[in-house]
């Protein structure tokens, strides 16, 4: 009875364990083969021996360019939230407080378009783009990245707006200020932790993006570090350049994993009231 | 209904004073002041808060997806018999590249179709399951959740496109997953250990995440009907699929119909883990991806357009024959409007607790 007991208490926090497992060991394994040297690239054991910061330094070298690509990626994802918390945070205002028509199909219909397989954009566009000549511009990544970033932005800050209380600017109305007034003044100040998480989601799927990245550019300096990490070459022709592969990995991935970890609390709360609602 | 009966009522004062400070609209002043009925002065007010959104959405979605249906009409460039050079202009072949899918030249296409339905049948089922067995232990521990956030939220927020080279060093030829098996397994070659890799590796990012919802969901069941069930003398497995599932049931819904239209559109994942035109492991996105950049736009937005099509079947049969709420209390007037929005506030008040 109290071996089952303990066990009881326990089982919970082995499963913990396991989860947190789950979820780290590959991570785990990707920053360990960034800091082994390139002789002992293909070495199993789990911690890096003797600590190698090689693939940075090659990651960073001026010959592979990545500095720049960390650059493109930066530009096009910053613009892109920029442009998509704009245009949402008054979308989403109007959604969560004001009625009018139609307000549910819109609603509906901004959803669906974050589930529109983005290659069914991408193919057209592509097209367009090659005519008026804006491959490898930033525009031609930024314009079809807020297909998917609009409507993200859109609905967190809708379920944020409607958890604030109708009574902050019903207050501020009374106190005289204009809805556009109250909009400005009391509501954004205070909803700026939600606009907030909703640049940190936003931000994330916007770095994160691959294929219209791809797509749009064929010109090495314009990749962002997604794409341009991909298409590392080795030293030799038929040499996938691991290391440098994984240590640039982690160099993408490090702001993420800085970002989750001191917003954690904030970022669920985005998630789950977007998406499990 | 407060909310709905003092907004209007305000804005009527007042209508279009954003229209002042928001460019590309007449001045306010320009409109007929008198106090119109309180909705027109809302709905004036909505539409220009919306309308910049709609028009860059039109712009994004609506218009292109409207290019690939008419471009898809079109055939591939070939050589003009007058001039012996490339023609400037594609040629009109109307369904024909539609029809092309039902003969020969159609077996790539099928091929891409039966992978991201493969894909999207498995990973989904996958993801599911293992989410929800997540979202169960996580839902019994308390101590370590900041510990246990964080990590779920790591697989999250890897791009695809690395995922993609991290799951390739794993399964390389020499990588670890071979060492901790024992057995030398070719991974990345073009096969069905292929497909098994990009199965586990999508597994891995997004089962996390699932759990995730999930716990979201599980969080708002009142813990009184467990205490009542156990009293009843229920096990825990009664209580896991009498009460536990169909409680979580909206929650699990959405996810897994978020899951579906995301794995439908699976691109980053195979093309980097395994490659491009990799015939076991080449969804429908990659297929189009690779016949646009081949400059063969017709039959490219023909695999769009039908790719679109598919993805819009299975969001609407899940709204339809499940039941799935996409918008919530999106437009939530009234009293269970309110009781729902109450309710996602306090879920996501547990759930970040």
């Amino acid at each position: 009875m109290t071996l089952t007991a303990k066990w009881r208490q326990w089982l919970p926090y082995l499963g913990i364990a396991l989860v947190v497992a789950y979820c780290l060991a590959p991570f785990y394994w990707m920053l360990v083969s960034s800091l082994r040297g390139t002789d002992d690239i293909f070495s199993t054991s789990l911690f890096p021996s003797p600590l190698s910061f090689a693939n940075y330094r090659s990651v960073f070298s001026p010959a592979q360019g990545f500095t720049k690509a960390l650059l493109n990626s930066l530009i096009v994802a910053g613009v892109t939230t920029a442009l998509s918390l704009v245009l949402a945070t008054f979308t989403a205002y109007a959604m969560a407080r004001l009625e009018f028509r139609f307000k549910r199909l819109i609603l509906t219909l901004i959803i669906a378009t974050s589930m529109f397989p983005v290659v069914s954009i991408v193919v057209p566009l592509l097209k367009l783009f090659t005519d008026i000549g804006w491959i490898n511009t930033y525009q031609s990544m930024i314009v079809p990245s807020m297909s998917f970033t609009l409507p993200l932005a859109v609905w967190n800050l809708t379920t944020f707006f409607r958890q604030m209380p109708d009574e902050l600017e019903q207050a501020a109305m009374v106190d005289g200020c204009t809805r556009g007034q109250a909009f400005r003044k009391v509501i954004v100040p205070l909803a700026a932790p939600g606009i907030f998480t909703t640049a940190i989601i936003t931000f994330i799927a916007a770095w994160n993006e691959f294929l219209i990245a791809l797509s749009m550019t064929n010109k090495p300096g314009m990749q962002t570090a997604t794409v341009a990490i991909s298409k590392f070459s080795g030293a030799t022709t038929y040499q996938t350049p691991f290391g440098s592969q994984m240590a640039a990995g982690i160099v993408v991935t490090i702001p993420l994993v800085v970002m989750v970890l001191l917003f954690q609390r904030r970022i669920v709360a985005g998630l789950t009231a977007g998406a499990a609602k | 209904m407060a909310d709905t009966a003092i907004p209007p009522r305000t804005a009527a004062h007042r209508p279009g004073t954003t229209a002042t400070r928001r460019p590309g609209r007449p001045p306010a002043s320009s409109r007929p002041r008198r106090r119109s009925r309180a909705t027109a002065g809302t709905g004036r007010l909505a539409a220009l808060l919306v309308s910049p959104t709609l028009l860059v959405l039109t712009i994004v979605v609506i218009y292109p997806t409207l290019m690939a249906l008419d471009e898809s009409l079109y055939g591939v460039k070939g050589l003009d018999p007058k001039t012996g050079f490339i023609s400037a202009t594609e040629p009109f072949v109307g369904l024909k590249n539609y029809t092309d899918i039902f003969t020969q030249a159609g077996d790539r296409f099928w091929n891409a179709f039966w992978n991201t339905t493969f894909f999207t049948v498995v990973t989904v089922s996958l993801e599911t399951m293992i989410g929800v067995a997540m979202a169960l232990i996580m839902h019994r521990a308390f101590r370590g959740r900041g510990l246990v956030r964080a990590s779920i939220l790591v697989p999250w927020a890897i791009p695809t496109a690395i995922s993609g080279l991290l799951w390739k060093w794993i399964f390389n030829a020499d990588g670890i997953a071979n060492v901790l098996l024992g057995h030398q397994v070719l991974w990345t070659a073009d096969g069905f250990s292929a497909k098994v890799a990009v199965v586990i590796a999508d597994v891995w990012k997004t089962a996390p995440f699932v759990g995730l919802l999930v716990l979201a969901g599980l969080q708002v069941i009142p813990k009184e009907v467990y205490e009542a069930a156990r009293l009843d003398g229920a096990s825990a497995f009664q209580q896991f699929r009498r009460i536990t599932l169909p409680l979580v049931k909206p929650a699990l819904l959405v996810a897994v119909l978020f899951r579906c239209l995301d794995a439908l559109r699976m691109f980053d994942l195979p093309y980097i883990l395994i490659g491009a035109q990799k015939g076991s492991v080449e969804t429908l996105s990659m297929l189009a991806q690779n016949e646009a950049s081949n400059v063969r736009f017709g039959p490219a937005s023909a695999y769009a357009v039908l790719l679109f099509l598919y993805v819009f079947l299975i969001a609407l049969a899940f709204v339809r024959l499940l039941g799935a709420d996409l918008t919530g209390d999106a437009g939530g007037t009234g009293k269970s409007g309110r009781r729902r929005s109450r309710v996602a506030r306090r879920r996501v008040r547990e759930v970040t607790a």
